[in-house]
Order: structure tokens, then sequence, then C-alpha cells
């Protein structure tokens, strides 16, 4: 259910966030997650406190609502599940509209809607403000295997070549008048996936060869250097010590 | 679907996390037997591919729908470490897409790249040892790997969900309601599954490591270095 894949990620810009180094903006908005993730459900300022934290970077890296807003589509299967929770839990019952609601199932339906939204929203900002190759160089940074890292570069830079390619088969497949109805129709689709596997293993064949003689030896060359300095991690660090400070007085709050 | 933040208390998620950590560690090491530097880029393709697949959504009936999860088609593809690793790095970008949540990975790699890999990839080497090698046992085989290791990864997220849900609901009707909906996900995971690898199979039998012990072997083009 991930049907928004095809948005771009990314908006270019010139903003202090945008700036940042890769490194620093992964780990900030870790700590940012880590810390919405630990504030006790029941402190609904909090989490206002940190969306308006997020709405405050956002303005900064100049990233309009809406685009936000239309990213987070991906989410509506969890948001459906949440406001059913209310309706389907245990636990004592409260009137809500005049409806008896299960209150733990209310409770419950907030907290994941509240967290899932927040987490969703500061990894968007991060793939806004940050080239998904210059991420990489970040995840290499923060030590992640190398492996990983040499795989994550060969999928992104193959991404848009299959997807390319997906597409043009869709159009095929539509104008010839396929629309997938249902089960039996998955035949069609996966028919036309062996094609798509075997057309880009065949293509990306051919670009293996063309990095081999070009020199490739299992490492991209590094372009641009990421390294941050003091004042930078300083200037990250804010956001995760803003919703930290957050949460520790939610933690405090009687 | 990809489970958000939010969704599981902390020691679920730290436990998941840790698992995940020590799979992902051991599939490093393994994937080292299955690859070298120069057939990473294989990898890559089948990350790719698998991002690809999951675009396209399948009717399941009743309004919903479900996209491939890809841990058999790429451990039949690629070989079952490199086939957890490919998936890792697939849920790791979908992270940038809002599908799943940064403290969520864990558990997202545990349910969706472990368990779908070691589930499907061991159905896969079970039916493939019992029954003769041929180009429609590879088939069958994927198919019936894929088909399982939705559901397995469904009871799993159920058995997380009984330990460390943030939510009470009556365990029987959520491990009724996944297993129900993800036997019928698993039953398109294992068509496409399995007419991809057969597909593949067909043309080009080389690529598929699921038919290296039968056929032959992986064929890597090395550049050539002299003469001209």
């Amino acid at each position: 259910m991930s049907a928004g894949h095809t948005h771009r990620l990314h908006r270019p810009g010139d903003t202090p966030v945008h700036r940042l180094p890769p490194q620093c903006k992964l780990v900030a908005v870790l700590a940012f997650t880590l810390a919405v993730v630990a504030t006790p459900r029941e402190r609904m300022w909090a989490f206002a406190g940190y969306a308006a934290l997020l709405a405050l970077v956002a303005a900064v890296a100049r990233v309009p609502p809406g685009f936000v807003a239309r990213r987070m589509v991906v989410e509506v299967p969890f948001v459906l599940f949440a406001v059913l929770l209310p309706f389907v839990a245990h636990g004592p019952r409260v009137e809500v509209l005049g409806v008896a609601v299960s209150q733990n199932g209310l409770w419950a339906g907030w907290n994941i809607l509240a967290k899932a939204t927040l987490g969703a929203a500061a990894t968007i900002l991060l793939a806004a403000t940050t080239e998904p190759r210059v991420l990489l160089l970040g995840l290499e940074r923060l030590r992640m295997p190398a492996l990983l890292t040499q795989i994550a570069a060969f999928m992104l830079r193959y991404a848009d070549v299959i997807v390319g390619e997906a597409q043009r088969m869709r159009v095929a497949r539509a104008s010839r008048g396929f629309v997938a109805r249902d089960a039996r129709d998955a035949k069609v689709l996966a028919r036309s996936l062996s094609a798509l596997f075997l057309r880009s293993y065949e293509r990306g064949e051919r670009v293996h060869l063309a990095m081999l003689s070009r020199g490739y030896d299992g490492r991209m060359p590094v372009l641009r250097d990421t390294a941050a300095s003091r004042a930078q991690w300083a200037a990250a660090a804010v956001l995760p010590l803003a919703a930290a400070l957050l949460m520790t007085a939610a933690w405090m709050a009687p | 679907m990809h489970v958000p933040d939010g969704f599981f208390d902390a020691p679920v998620s730290v436990g998941a996390g840790v698992v995940a950590a020590a799979g992902l560690g051991l599939c490093l090491r393994g994937a080292r037997r299955e690859l070298d530097d120069r057939t990473a880029p294989l990898a890559g393709l089948v990350a790719a591919f698998v991002f690809a697949a999951q675009m396209i959504n399948f009717p399941i009936g009743a309004g919903t729908s479900g996209h491939l999860m890809g841990g058999a088609l790429a451990a039949v593809l690629v070989g079952p470490y490199t086939g957890v690793l490919c998936i890792a790095v697939v849920l790791l970008v979908q992270i940038l897409f809002a599908d799943g949540g940064i403290t969520a990975y864990g558990i997202n790699v545990t349910l969706m790249a472990l368990v779908g890999v070691l589930v499907g990839y061991g159905v896969f080497r079970l039916v493939t040892a019992v029954l003769p090698t041929r180009r429609s046992t590879v088939t069958a085989a994927s198919f019936l790997g894929a088909a399982l290791s939705v559901p397995a990864s469904a009871l799993v997220f159920v058995g997380l969900f009984a330990i460390g849900g943030t939510t009470d609901l009556s365990l029987g009707a959520v491990a009724a309601a996944m297993v129900g909906v993800h036997l019928l996900i698993g039953l398109g995971e294992g068509l496409i599954t399995a007419v991809t690898v057969g597909g593949v199979a067909a043309v080009r039998p080389d690529l598929v490591y699921g038919l290296r012990d039968a056929g032959r072997p992986l064929e890597i083009r090395k550049p050539q270095t002299t003469g001209a």
C-alpha cells in the first residue's frame, strides 16, 4: 500500500536546513523520533509542541505544508486502523458524541495517530531537504556497513530506470485495455514483472561494465566532502534537544 | 503496509531492533559468500526491482489491496543472505517515503526481511530437495515459499502484538484478521514470485540463485584488462 512512491522526494533549495551535513540531520531526526515515541500518550500538549517544532523546521527549510501533507498519504491504512480502534478495543467505555467507545481504544488510536504522523513528517522533511545520494554519504559516515550502502547506492541509481520501464509497460498494458480487476489478473502483472526484471538486469549489466571500464572498484568516488563542523552539529541538535526538553516536561508534569 | 512509529512499545521495538541488527550482521557475513564486489550491483538491482514491483498493487477483494513483500523473490534470485540485505535496504529507503517509522525499522526488518526470507527460502529449499530438479519444480517451490512467507510474517506480527502492542484488542481477532488477509495476499505474492522466477529461469537460468546447484554456475563477465 505504498502508492506514493513515484513522487519526487527532494525539494532543492539553499536554506540552513538544506546546508546541514546529512549525518547531522540523520541523527537529529532519529533522536527527535525517539523523543516523540517515548512521550506518554496522555500529554497531548507535548505532541502539539512537537508539531510546532516540525512546522518551524519546515518554515526555515521553505517546505510548504501541502508538500508534507501530500506525502503523508502513505499513512492512510494506519489512520483507518487508528480510527477503528476505539470501536473494537476492550476496556471501560466512554461516551463520545453519543456513541459508546472504548476509552483504551481511544487513547491507543490517538497514540498511533500522533506518533506515526510526527515520525512520518520528520522523515519527509529529512528527505525533502537532503538528496538521497547525499543521505547515503551521511549513512556511510555513520559507519553503515559498506555492502549495505553499496546495495543502496545501486538501488537508487537503478530505481528511476526500473520505475520508468515499469511505467512504460503499464501504459502499454493500459492502452491494450488491461484493467486489474481481481486476483486472476495477477498473472498478467507477474508476466510483466519477469520481463521487467530481465530488461532491467540486462541494462544493469551494461551499466556495470561501463562503470568497470571507467575504473569503478566497489566504491563510489567521493565528490563532495560532507564532514561536519562543531557548529553544524550544534545547529542540528536544536530540534532533538527541544524535543527532549518537551519529553522530560511531559514525564515530569503531574 | 509497514509498521509506523508508536505502534509497538519500547521493549518490543528495542528487542526487534537487536534481532534485526544480529540478523543483518549474520547476513553481511553470509553475503560475502554469495556475492563479491563485482556482483553487488546485482543485489542493488534486485532491491530496486522489489521496490518498483511494490508499486503494483493487486486487488484482494473488499476494497483492500496488497503489494509484493519480495523476500522470497529476492532470496530465490540472489540467495538468502543477500536477499535479506536487499529487503532491508528497500525498507530503509521506504522510510524516506514515510512508509514505516524510523523507530520501527527493527520491527519491519525482522518481519519482512528476516522472517520473509527465512520462511520463503526455507520452504523453497525443502520443496526443491524433495522434488526432482526441473524448472517446473523451481516455479512451484517459489510459489509455495512466497505464499507461505506472507502469513508467516503476519503471524510473527501478531506474536509481537501480543507482547508489546500499544492497544488492547482481543488477540484472537487480530490473529484471525491478519492471517486471513495475508493468506490471500500470500496467494498473490506466490503467483507473482513464481511467474517472475519462472520467466527469468526460462530465459536466463544463470541469474536464478535457486537454480545454481541444478545448472550452470552464475556467469560473471570480467572486463578484459589486457589485449586490444
